[in-house]
Order: structure tokens, then C-alpha cells, then sequence
């Protein structure tokens, strides 16, 4: 059986506001998706209630078939768990803390060893091993989050924003961590507001905004459903390029939608028809002469489809 | 994308790297996260307090002991085990409780160190259970400390061989108000998530509140409070005294106004430790298989 995730009809309400709204998912297979929103779109009261932190007003969460409400440990057994940023027994060493976490579930001692150097090497914290918890950073601390759920081999991952409180390298880190993870025979959803993050590492995307969900869908087909093959792509210069010349050649090339002037030196380009127009269009900018030294999107496609869909959901 | 719905798993099938693994059971997961929970106790400066608390208590003694040459109890066993460990335990079991369980559950929250466990197949009960066993641990080595102390003037003052079998009988006594105490200390914790409330409201019921509440209900409303667990604590003291107090004695007060004085029977003591410490047990759980980490 293939790991899944699956909310059916999952409701939660506080008071008069509806935090999340019936939603309706089903994830299957080995493969990652990126779980978006703005603040308080939802995503983590979705991820508490797949933990059973927090309690459905309606529906249930399903882990690999078993119902978390119903059977929170059957359900969370081939699991691994980061929600917001947990904090450790600060006395307890990282070694201590992941042979905990071996032992509550199960593990044998040997492999508990074994597993916890790997782990730790993972997230870069051997040299940290046997330092108490509560003398670390934030960031320390989240790489040791990271190596418990790593521990046991998880079939299923479910990180809420992972790279919270972690430096540039650390975000870099974890990205490759979770684009490793992606090469086994495992179900990873995460929810980021780092978009580059989940184009980088996701194979899917689920967009929710207040309470709903917008859209859960393969990256290429969400990208190319709303965004229709149009890309904004920032041009450089070497040489000042004139009003005539970009209203003109360059407005005239095929695949040109629109421009808007940033510098002397420096435009905005609308294309459309995908990759293979950007393509001619970039070889139209060569044979100008004007000396290209930059050509690049403005933002990524998925940028396009999130800034819209979400505008569109606050209007 | 798929929209079929997954049939819920009849079998449990847990794998680490493929091959099958039996998730440890309920009281067992209890038990390993009691293990790791006394570790962090023993590490912590909560247990460097406790400990200085005893030891000032014992150093306070033993001084006074030394200076009043005995204090008079150095002739009978059970006067000076009656007076020392009957008469003053208790100050060390609800020092003990307050530190070791006032913030043991509402700190899951507050500290966040809830997500953590929380996040583990490990069903709620074990982490209360696994919490209550070690305050139970932690609180029953400062318990035996203050008992060490008073074992050595004990063995200076009486004889090495001088240990009283009531002695014994009391220190039993003396673990089931453990454990009827960390029973109501939890549930308060329990319903607090901020842990500052739950160590100051238990200090303070602890402390004088109950005890206030049982002289006005004596003094005022004239009736037995055997719902006060402040109330049964008299009878840690019961193995050494004979004959036993009344249940009910009536008198003058200093102002002349007549007074009505309960002890609780030797039985009855023990019923409202055993029921409190099941009560409030049963009762803490529930609340905190409710809370949310919100």
C-alpha cells in the first residue's frame, strides 16, 4: 500500500471563525507536495489535526488508510512529525533526545545507534551530540527537530515550514535534506511560505486561503492552468534602449505580450507561449546588439499563480 | 488528482527501513518516558532547589536537636519519629509536588516541549502517566533525603538500632499523600497551559489555602472536612501515637467560645488519600486528553 494522506470533509471552527473549511484531500504515493497559504490560510491547524494536536470540529484525518482521530497511534506509527518549533527537554543531550524518541517508538537499541549518527550527521549537529539541548539556538535546536523525524525511516512526513528559525545555509540545508528524502519510497508534505523552496523540492502543490482549498494539482499543470504559458522576464543592457526600439522591434517579436520600461538600461517583458517563445525572444535581444548581460524572470510561475489566486481570494 | 477515497488499514503494519516493528505499549511508552523525564529532573535546577530545601530543613533540625541536647525525644522512637518525620514530611511532599508537578503537564504547553512528544505515536495517557511517575520519582528521592537526615540523628540521638517498625508504617503512609498530592497537583496543571498559574495556584491551595478552608469550615459552618485532603494528612503521624486522637472532640476555644475539633479516623485518613489521588487522577487525564495545542 502507498503512503496517503486524506481529509475528508476536515472542519475546524474557533468560536465564529472558521479556521478550515470541508476540505477534501487525498494524497497517495511517494512524491512531495508543497501545502501554501498566506497566514492563516489554515495549514497548520490542518497539519495539527493530522497529529491530533488540535480535534476536528468536523470530518477526520486519515494516515495511510488508519484515522488519526480514532487511532492516534496506529495512525502516527510510520510517521514523522514537525509542528511549528517543538522544544526539547533542555537537559537532554540530542543523542538522548533521539533515543528517546527511538525508544517510544519501538526501535531496537542497535538501530537506535546507528540511525541517531546518521541523522545527526544529516542535519550537520554530530559535533553536538552530547551538548545539553537547552544551551542551543533556535536553528540547533530545529536541526535536532529535523533528525527526529528522520529517526525511524518515515514512510510519511509531515513538517509544518521546516526551515522556521534556520540561517540561509540552514533553509539550503534542509531543502536538500527534503529533496533527498523525496528519492525513497516516501510521502513528504510540507507547508512553506518559501515558494522557491517548494518549486525547488515539490512535486505538487495544495494552495489553501482562509479555511479553503484552491487547488491541489501537479506544479507543472497548476503553473501552466493559471498562468496560460506567460512569463514577466527582466532584461538588462548594456546600452540605453530607447522607447522607439521597444515599442517597436522588440514589442513586434513573436511571443512579445506587453513591456514597461524599469531603467535606461533595464524592461520588463510579458511573453507568452512558454518556453519555446522566450527561447526566439531571447534570440531577438542578441541580434539587437545592444549588449544583453541579463534575461531572467521576473518571478516564478508559481509566484504568478499564488499572487493571483490568493488576490483573488480577498476580493 | 486522486479523489478516491483510502478504506482505513484493518492491521497495523509499523516498518523502519522495511521490516516490521511492534510499537512499544501504553504503559510501557509510560514507563520510557518516565525514564527520560527523571533524567531531566535529576539534571535540572528544580532538583538542586529541592534538594537545598531539605537540606535547610534537615540543617535546621539537626541544630535544634543538638542544642536542646535531643529536645526531650531522644528517650522514645516513636516521639521523636512521631515529632520529626509525622509532624514535618508533609512540608517536604508539597515542596516537592509544587516543584516536581506544577508546571509538569501546563509546561507541555507552554514550553512547547509538547510538540515534541506529541508528535510520537505515543497515546496521551502514557505521557501523563510517564510525567507522573517521574514527579513520583523525583519527589520520593527528596522524600527519602529528609528521611536519611532524620535516620542519622535518629541513630545519634536513640541508637543505631533504634528504627521504629511505625516508622515504616508512616513512611508508607507518607507515599500514598505522595501520590494523592501529585494526583491533585496534576490536574491543576492540567488545566492551566500557562505553567507560572498552575506552580502558583497549587502553591497557594497547598501551601495555607486548604488549610484556611479547613479551619473555617470547622470554625464556621461546624462540619467534618473530609473533602480536604489538608485534613487527612494527620494520620502520616497515627502510627506513632497512642492512644489515637478523637474523631470529634468538642471544647473551649482561648476567647471562651466552644469548639469543635475533628481527626480523621485511621481508615477514613486513608480513604481521602486513596480517593483524592484516584479522583484527581482520573480527572487530570481527562482534561488533558481534551486540551489542545492550540
Amino acid at each position: 500500500m502507498p503512503p496517503s494522506l486524506e481529509a475528508r470533509g476536515l472542519t475546524r471552527r474557533f468560536g465564529p471563525f472558521t479556521a478550515l473549511d470541508h476540505l477534501d484531500l487525498n494524497v497517495q504515493g511517494s512524491k512531495c507536495v508543497g501545502f501554501l497559504g498566506p497566514n492563516g490560510a489554515g495549514k497548520t491547524t490542518t497539519l495539527k489535526m493530522f497529529t491530533d494536536l488540535i480535534f476536528p470540529t468536523e470530518g477526520e484525518a486519515f494516515i495511510n488508510g488508519v484515522s488519526v482521530q480514532a487511532d492516534r497511534k496506529r495512525a502516527l506509527a510510520r510517521c514523522g512529525v514537525l509542528i511549528e518549533t517543538p522544544e526539547i527537554y533542555g537537559s537532554l543531550t540530542p543523542r538522548e533526545a533521539l533515543e528517546m524518541v527511538g525508544d517510544l517508538r519501538g526501535m531496537p537499541r542497535s538501530q537506535i545507534r546507528a540511525r541517531t549518527d546518521e541523522v545527526l550527521a544529516e542535519v550537520r549537529m554530530s559535533e553536538w551530540a552530547d551538548q545539553k539541548v537547552g544551551r542551543f539556538s533556535k536553528g540547533m535546536k530545529q536541526r535536532v527537530n529535523i533528525a527526529s523525524t528522520l529517526l525511524h525511516d518515515p514512510e510519511v512526513l509531515l513538517l509544518d515550514e521546516p526551515s522556521t528559525g534556520l540561517d540561509p545555509r540552514g533553509v539550503a540545508e534542509v531543502r536538500d535534506i527534503i529533496r533527498g528524502l523525496k528519492q525513497g519510497r516516501r510521502l513528504v508534505f510540507f507547508s512553506s511560505h518559501l515558494l522557491s523552496e517548494v518549486v525547488d523540492v515539490c512535486d505538487e502543490v495544495a494552495l489553501l486561503n482562509h479555511g479553503k482549498l484552491l487547488f491541489y494539482d501537479s506544479l507543472a499543470n497548476v503553473t501552466g492552468r493559471f498562468t496560460a504559458g506567460t512569463t514577466e522576464v527582466d532584461v538588462e543592457f548594456l546600452e540605453p534602449v530607447g522607447d522607439d526600439l521597444a515599442a517597436g522591434t522588440i514589442a513586434s517579436m513573436p511571443g512579445i505580450q506587453g513591456w514597461t520600461r524599469l531603467e535606461a538600461h533595464r524592461l520588463t517583458l510579458t511573453i507568452g507561449g512558454g518556453p519555446p517563445a522566450r527561447s526566439r525572444v531571447l534570440e531577438g535581444l542578441v541580434g539587437l546588439r545592444k549588449g544583453l548581460v541579463s534575461f531572467k524572470e521576473s518571478r516564478s510561475a508559481l509566484e504568478d499563480v499564488y499572487l493571483s489566486q490568493i488576490t483573488d481570494g480577498e476580493s | 488528482m486522486s479523489a478516491a477515497p483510502v478504506a482505513p488499514s484493518a492491521t497495523v503494519a509499523n516498518a523502519h527501513a522495511g521490516g516490521p516493528v511492534l510499537l512499544p505499549g501504553t504503559w510501557r511508552q509510560a514507563l520510557l518516558l518516565s525514564r527520560y523525564q527523571v533524567r531531566d529532573y535529576l539534571r535540572a535546577r528544580r532538583f538542586v532547589l529541592m534538594m537545598a530545601i531539605v537540606a535547610i530543613i534537615g540543617a535546621i533540625l539537626s541544630f535544634v536537636l543538638s542544642h536542646f541536647h535531643g529536645a526531650g525525644l531522644s528517650g522514645d522512637p516513636d516521639a521523636f519519629y512521631g515529632t520529626l518525620w509525622g509532624g514535618g514530611v508533609y512540608v517536604v511532599i508539597i515542596f516537592s509536588g509544587i516543584i516536581f508537578g506544577g508546571d509538569a503537564i501546563a509546561g507541555e504547553f507552554q514550553n512547547k516541549t509538547g510538540y515534541f512528544l506529541m508528535g510520537l505515536p505515543i497515546r496521551r495517557t502514557s505521557v501523563y502517566v510517564g510525567k507522573f511517575l517521574a514527579a513520583l520519582a523525583a519527589s520520593l528521592v527528596a522524600v527519602l533525603f529528609y528521611l536519611a537526615i532524620l535516620v542519622a540523628n535518629g541513630a545519634y540521638y536513640l541508637g543505631a538500632s533504634a528504627l521504629p517498625l511505625s516508622l515504616f508504617e508512616s513512611v508508607a503512609i507518607a507515599v500514598l499523600y505522595l501520590l494523592a498530592l501529585l494526583g491533585a497537583v496534576f490536574l491543576f496543571s492540567s488545566m492551566f497551559k500557562n505553567s507560572l498559574y498552575a506552580v502558583l495556584v497549587v502553591a497557594v491551595l497547598f501551601l495555607f489555602g486548604f488549610s484556611i478552608i479547613d479551619t473555617l469550615l470547622v470554625d464556621l459552618v461546624k462540619i467534618e472536612p473530609w473533602f480536604i485532603i489538608d485534613y487527612a494528612r494527620a494520620v502520616i503521624s497515627y502510627p506513632f501515637t497512642s492512644p489515637l486522637p478523637l474523631h470529634k472532640s468538642t471544647g473551649f476555644g482561648p476567647t471562651g467560645r466552644p469548639m469543635t475539633v475533628y481527626n480523621p479516623t485511621y481508615p477514613e485518613g486513608l480513604a481521602i488519600m486513596a480517593g483524592y489521588f484516584v479522583l484527581t487522577s482520573v480527572a487530570g487525564l481527562f482534561l488533558f486528553e481534551r486540551e489542545e495545542f492550540t
